[in-house]
């Protein structure tokens, strides 16, 4: 668990450093991901305990959204001058989103 | 015995605080969330959020002291990310298969998204700055906070937006799939987490594997072409 623990944010830190040494527009985090999804091409596979860590991690995804989330408290006179517009841009667009995304998947993808 | 007040008094300068409430609101949610049969309105991200946020309003504690604690969660977002190499090295072989399909869907659901997003806001009468925030809203919190920065928004509100449009995209999705007749798993997940991000990729884990494959690499993907398109996007809609 600690050598997969490891490994990650290894990946994570060598994405960071990428990111930063050539400026690229792509955060760290990202960039570690293409990282270890090249990692395991080139290795056959993730091993079982990466497996393991990795599906943890990600069953518990929406906690790690809540810290970030909590900040809202910092925002809610700037959202309450404005609740009308970011309310409805942002209902619109995200249905406007997710169909016109999932309408063009679907449609080339045979 | 040492009074309350001292008790409260060593909690307030610990980080323990912010971490432990953080672990329990959500533990607390995922019960309120079973409770509601895990309908997509009571997503538990949400749920957890209002009860810490009540929680910080009551006890008066600004969010720079709860996040002093919170952070070593937050801090956990950067290696989850990394983590989705596993279910997408699992998914390489079909995302190879559907690579024709991806660069398009890609393309214009990043450019629909934010331009829509800036143009409705722009109209409604919201502010410069409100506007711009908005943009980069489809995104993953640390690239979306980053853009909006560097095209003249507000990170902390650019944050608000992707909370509000993760869960948003939650509620809105499979409506909207049923509307456009959208059946395929791969077209959900992928649509999923372009609009989504990482909030309605977590959703798509837990109902179907695929569908969760194509939304994390929806992330990643989206996070690039935002944070190229988004600042030449916003220069030609708002001048």
């Amino acid at each position: 668990m600690l050598g997969a623990l490891t490994q990650l944010i290894c990946f994570q830190f060598f994405g960071e450093v990428l990111s930063r040494a050539l400026a690229l527009p792509v955060p760290g985090p990202v960039l570690g991901l293409v990282l270890l999804v090249s990692w395991f091409a080139a290795r056959g596979g993730p091993r079982p305990a990466m497996q393991d860590l990795s599906g943890g991690l990600l069953r518990n995804l929406g906690l790690l959204f809540v810290p970030a989330g909590v900040g809202i408290v910092t925002q809610l006179d700037a959202l309450s001058a404005n609740w009308l517009p970011i309310t409805v841009a942002i209902f619109v667009s995200t249905a406007a989103g997710l169909a016109v995304t999932a309408l063009v998947m679907q449609r080339l993808d045979r | 015995m040492t009074p309350v007040w001292q008790v409260w008094v060593y909690l307030e300068t610990t980080p323990l605080l912010g971490l432990v409430s953080t672990l329990i609101g959500w533990q607390l949610a995922l019960r309120f969330s079973r409770i509601a049969g895990d309908a997509p309105a009571a997503n538990p991200v949400l749920i957890a959020i209002v009860i810490l946020v009540a929680l910080l309003m009551l006890t008066n504690t600004p969010y720079a002291a709860y996040f002093e604690g919170a952070r070593y969660v937050h801090f956990l977002m950067g290696p989850a990310t990394v983590a989705l190499a596993v279910p997408m090295y699992a998914a390489l072989p079909r995302i190879r298969r559907s690579a024709r399909a991806i660069v398009p869907a890609l393309l214009a659901g990043s450019v629909t998204a934010a331009a829509t997003a800036m143009l409705v806001a722009h109209w409604l009468g919201a502010s410069r700055s409100v506007v711009l925030s908005l943009a980069p809203k489809s995104v993953t919190t640390p690239i979306a906070m980053g853009v909006a920065e560097q095209i003249g928004g507000t990170p902390s509100l650019a944050a608000a937006a992707v909370l509000l449009t993760g869960n948003i995209a939650i509620l809105l999705g499979p409506a909207v799939w049923r509307m456009v007749k959208v059946t395929d798993w791969r077209a959900r997940g992928f649509s999923a987490g372009m609009n989504g991000h990482g909030l309605a990729t977590a959703r798509m884990l837990m109902v179907n594997e695929e569908a969760g494959a194509f939304a994390g690499l929806a992330i990643g993907l989206n996070g690039i072409t935002t944070a190229l398109l988004v600042p030449p996007l916003a220069r030609l809609l708002l001048g």
